[in-house]
């Protein structure tokens, strides 16, 4: 603790980044084989209600002063999990839906809280495209409480969650309870997508989750280095993305987003590439 | 062994399922003993694969008991002794990024449980099963690359690799070439014989291994027949008639056939 309130506030936001880099492709991995990677935006954007309320609520009433907008914008991100999850078995046939239903309505209501409460511009932008600089000592403290509990998740059912993704009914029949992990893993989305919007942004938290393992995918030959490779490209563009910031004094999500699709441009080079060799050594023998 | 003796692997007493309105199975009584390799036949739509599912677990039956190993299937929980090689194995999505490696390891998941990771012991016990299905040279190759029967292979070695004393597998061979097909059948036959697994195969084409099992039960809504395969082959034409509505003939499919000339001639049917 005492090592946390001696660091500057770059050094905050490079760790709180770190931390970032590390869970969110971890947690894309299982989102991308599953092919629910766009569940991400609904919750971001599910969470970015909860913040608008969290600041409407601390300006509005007196003994609510005090309430940090990032554990609503977490409440309201858990309870859009639990709600898509409900609208994905309301509407059976057409699972997708649920996406744009809760995106559309959490922004809807977004607009009209931000239009009730004064926060500044500065503030909804910082909210909007994430700002390393103004990571506080308490945000990096939630960033870690929250980080380590969903790597703990992660890591804990890891192995169950690749067979559940790979086969649900092989699963089931060997004595996985697919049900209670689903329902696990929604939660799980819903930590991951409150604890990273601080650094990259609640526009750009899908791009961190989809990004290094969209990269990783098109060179890993097993799930595990989707996996490995994923967090190695999600900690190279978090650190390229916040040195740029800096130095540019551009805000920190875009610069993030940007060195992530640099990345993938250049996944998708090196997948060309050897294409390219091994259908030259077939061309050759 | 007398066949009153023989343990049960699974006891379906008065099961029925329907689905809607529609009765999908009704009435079902099937004991199967320990040891046997049943054929569970029928046509399209005759309620094999919901059988099947009951069976595992997967759905609950309208009316009736299910009991595996002699205990009931709502209290059983030693699931890997059960293995189950799908219908729909094969459509997965074959982008999936998993090595065979990986597949196989994946019928261990359940059997070593929450929050512990595979020991060596048990990356061996997938490195041998691997071994005998034959696909020790592709364990590090991206199962979406390989073909139709060597996934199927895969698919068998992660059903087998829990050491499961039941072996259920439902069409496994659709898509599979013909060589393979009957390379996989004398697979099935060895575990059968030499490690008495029990086995269920369902299908809807009896006569490609009718050489290869020891007992058969028809399925179409009811159970229509279950008895070993000399009871089969002495009743066929009869009962071919009651199971599919008109007289249809088993037509044998060795597929070297032609090449052989093996005597094949046990459905009566003739070529």
């Amino acid at each position: 603790m005492e090592l946390l309130q001696q660091l500057t506030f770059l050094e905050r936001g490079v760790l709180a980044g770190l931390i970032i880099g590390f869970i969110c492709p971890l947690l894309g991995a299982f989102l991308l084989v599953r092919r629910i990677t766009i569940i991400t935006e609904a919750l971001s954007h599910i969470t970015l209600t909860g913040i608008t309320a969290g600041v409407f609520l601390s300006q509005s009433i007196m003994w609510l002063t005090f309430i940090n907008p990032l554990y609503t914008g977490l409440l309201f991100s858990l309870m859009g999990s639990i709600l898509i999850e409900k609208l994905r078995h309301i509407y059976k046939g057409f699972q997708e839906l649920a996406v744009p239903i809760i995106l559309s309505s959490g922004i809807g209501l977004s607009a009209i809280l931000i239009g009730l409460s004064q926060g500044s511009t500065v503030e909804w932008y910082n909210y909007l495209f994430g700002s390393i600089v103004t990571v506080s000592l308490f945000d990096l403290l939630f960033i870690l409480i929250t980080g380590s509990i969903a790597f703990l998740i992660l890591i804990g059912f890891y192995k169950e969650w690749l067979s559940i993704s790979f086969d649900q009914e092989f699963a089931k029949t060997s004595g996985i309870s697919v049900r209670r992990l689903n329902f696990f893993f929604s939660l799980l989305i819903a930590i991951v997508i409150s604890m990273s919007m601080k650094v990259v942004g609640i526009l750009l938290v899908g791009a961190m989750v989809t990004l290094p393992v969209a990269a990783s995918i098109q060179i890993a030959k097993s799930f595990r280095q989707v996996v490995l490779l994923g967090i190695l490209f999600g900690e190279v563009a978090i650190i390229s993305g916040i040195v740029s910031s800096y130095y540019f004094n551009i805000a920190t999500g875009g610069m993030i987003v940007v060195s992530g699709v640099i990345l993938l441009l250049i996944a998708n080079l090196i997948k060309r590439g050897k294409q390219f060799v091994s259908t030259f050594d077939v061309l050759t023998k | 062994m007398t066949k009153a003796s023989r343990s049960m692997a699974i006891e379906v007493e008065g099961l029925s399922f329907t689905y809607g309105q529609r009765n999908v199975l009704e009435d079902i009584h099937l004991h199967i003993p320990e040891g046997s390799f049943l054929g569970l036949m029928g046509p399209n739509g005759s309620g094999k694969s919901t059988l099947i599912k009951c069976i595992l677990g997967l759905l609950s039956p309208t009316t009736g008991t299910i009991k595996l190993f002699g205990k009931p299937i709502q209290r059983f929980n030693d699931w890997s002794q059960v293995g189950f090689v799908s219908q729909k194995a094969n459509s997965f999505n074959s982008g999936f990024p998993a090595t065979v490696f990986e597949v196989v390891s994946m019928g261990l998941y359940g059997k070593v449980g929450l929050l512990r990771f595979l020991t060596k012991k048990h990356k061996q016990k997938v490195l041998e099963s691997i071994q005998q299905v034959g696909m020790q040279d592709y364990v590090h190759q991206n199962i979406g690359e390989l073909s139709g029967g060597q996934q199927q292979r895969v698919f068998i070695a992660r059903a087998l690799v829990s050491e499961p004393k039941l072996l259920i597998l439902d069409e496994p061979t659709v898509g599979v070439d013909a060589k393979s097909v009957q390379n996989f059948y004398t697979m099935l036959q060895r575990l059968n014989v030499e490690r008495g697994m029990t086995l269920i195969l369902v299908t809807h084409d009896i006569g490609a291994m009718t050489e290869y099992i020891t007992d058969v039960a028809c399925l179409n809504k009811c159970l229509h027949f279950h008895g070993n395969k000399l009871e089969f082959e002495s009743q066929h034409d009869s009962m071919m008639t009651s199971l599919y509505g008109h007289d249809v003939r088993v037509i044998t499919h060795n597929h070297d056939h032609h090449d052989h000339d093996h005597d094949h001639d046990h459905d009566g049917s003739g070529h």
